[in-house]
């Protein structure tokens, strides 16, 4: 699998939107991501965990104060703006209206999962196409491959961590045997790579 | 399948047109998701789909079922029945009637839910719960009041965290694998047609719930409803949103005394 070549960084420059997608055994590499974003950045990002709806998790508060980045749960109908992170409340699935801003749905639950990855990166597939960036992280089933899929033929960039490193590998893997993947990282590369993000997606080459 | 945002317009413009069904308003990213859906459920493309609307009898009916969200549970968030017990109730009860409003009450299972707490609270017998929804289908599956076993188990676990101190299975009669909801408990109750897109006030009421009914409305249908609901409830009424909703406006928000934050609920102070 190719890392990440001209082709790639073409494709990088003006993207406009950055998606995280984790479940188990993903919130660490996650939480050192989000450490790594710049508090400058670009563009917007969406972080979508899978978690239970019925216990309080505040994980966006002990997070904000040891990133750069700001970071909220995303509010019904907010302008996705940067440089913030909004994480999906739990228990709604997160779209993305034509103008940007979030909606929440609380329909069935897909892949038994809500918020489902599948659900959010098909819907910021259809908005934001090939303007969109998204990375698939550790987890337990198979939630985000067709998303990762929709994204990938929307013409937009889709990074997988490297089952290698990730705790539980059935998520990125998945992903990875439907073919939805440009690059494969590890977690150190994926670290970097947020770091220099802003570069990536401001400088043509 | 999967309906582009330009023909979702076209499509919207179709049922206004032949159905007089305003769609306007509505979320567009969960009408793409709702209306692809459809599309694939039936192996239909955006031609045939329109073909439907237009020529087959029954299938608008299916349609606006499919496309509107009817998932719903009683005692959903078991944490907001015990705002309404502690925070609410005892307010109500100084009323001499209750008239309640479960806008947007798909199967009817809020509706139910209110009843119970309702009557747990000996407040039942004066009052009035209307459960109103856009969908005929769906109320005459709420007027019966016949729930699969399944899910009833699902429902206890939210009822048990509400902390009753009594047994749900007190409110049902279960036969083979559906529970029936207890005559006592449908009798002080009315499920009717309401649209809040395009219908109006039709009573004045001390309690109205209005949960996760908004979130599939853009800001100025949100906007539109929240003023419907705020002119249908009586001075020192209570209002209840889903937990991510919001009632938008400052001018609306003069007009409100938060109540519990966290549950959002609200009572009319002006």
């Amino acid at each position: 699998m190719r890392k990440i070549d001209q082709q790639i960084r073409g494709k990088l420059h003006g993207i406009e939107l950055l998606l995280l997608a984790c479940s188990a055994g993903g919130f660490k590499v996650l939480f050192d991501i989000l450490k790594a974003l710049p508090g400058n950045l670009a563009i917007g990002v969406l972080v979508i965990i899978h978690r239970n709806a019925k216990y309080e998790t505040n994980i966006e508060v002990s997070m904000t104060a040891k990133c750069d980045i700001p970071i909220k749960v995303a509010e019904e109908k907010e302008l996705i703006k940067p440089p913030m992170v909004y994480f999906a409340p739990p228990g709604y699935h997160l779209l993305v209206e034509p103008d940007h801003s979030i909606s929440l749905d609380i329909s069935e639950p897909v892949n038994f999962c809500r918020p489902s990855i599948d659900v959010t990166m098909q819907s910021v597939a259809d908005v934001y196409g090939p303007s969109t960036i998204a990375i698939l992280l550790s987890g337990a089933n198979q939630d985000g491959a067709q998303g990762m899929t929709a994204i990938q033929q929307a013409g937009g960039v889709c990074i997988v961590q490297d089952p290698e490193c990730a705790e539980i590998k059935t998520m990125p893997e998945a992903a990875i045997a439907l073919g939805a993947v440009d690059i494969i990282l590890t977690n150190e590369e994926l670290v970097t790579f947020c770091k220099e993000l802003n570069k990536h997606i401001l400088t043509r080459n | 399948m999967s309906i582009s945002f330009e023909n979702l317009e076209k499509l919207i413009d179709l049922v206004n047109n032949v159905h007089g069904f305003d769609l306007n308003g509505y979320s567009r990213a969960s009408l793409k998701r709702r209306v692809s859906r459809i599309m694939d459920l039936f192996h239909l493309d955006f031609t045939d789909i329109k073909d439907n609307l237009v020529n087959t009898p029954g299938f608008f009916n299916m349609f606006l079922i499919e496309v509107t969200v009817n998932v719903t549970e009683m005692f959903r968030d078991p944490t907001f029945f015990i705002a309404l017990r502690e925070e609410v109730l005892p307010y109500l009860a100084t009323f001499p009637y209750i008239k309640v409003w479960s806008a947007g009450c798909s199967t009817g299972e809020e509706v139910y839910s209110l009843v119970i707490v309702l009557k747990k609270q000996g407040l039942y017998d004066r009052s009035f719960i209307y459960g109103t929804d856009i969908n005929h289908n769906v109320l005459e599956k709420a007027k019966q009041g016949i729930i699969d076993l399944k899910k009833m188990k699902e429902y206890s676990d939210n009822y048990m965290q509400t902390q009753a101190d009594d047994s749900f299975s007190e409110y049902y009669t279960a036969r083979y694998d559906a529970a029936t909801i207890h005559h006592d408990l449908r009798k002080n109750v009315l499920f009717s047609i309401h649209n809040l897109v395009s219908d109006g006030v039709f009573n004045e009421f001390q309690l109205i719930t209005c949960r996760n009914v908004l979130i599939y409305f853009n800001p100025p249908l949100q906007q539109h409803v929240l003023t419907l609901l705020y002119e249908s409830l009586a001075l020192f009424g209570f209002l209840c949103l889903g937990a991510r909703e919001t009632l938008r406006s400052d001018k609306l928000k003069d007009k409100f005394r938060l109540v519990n934050k966290k549950q959002n609920i609200y009572q009319k102070i002006a």
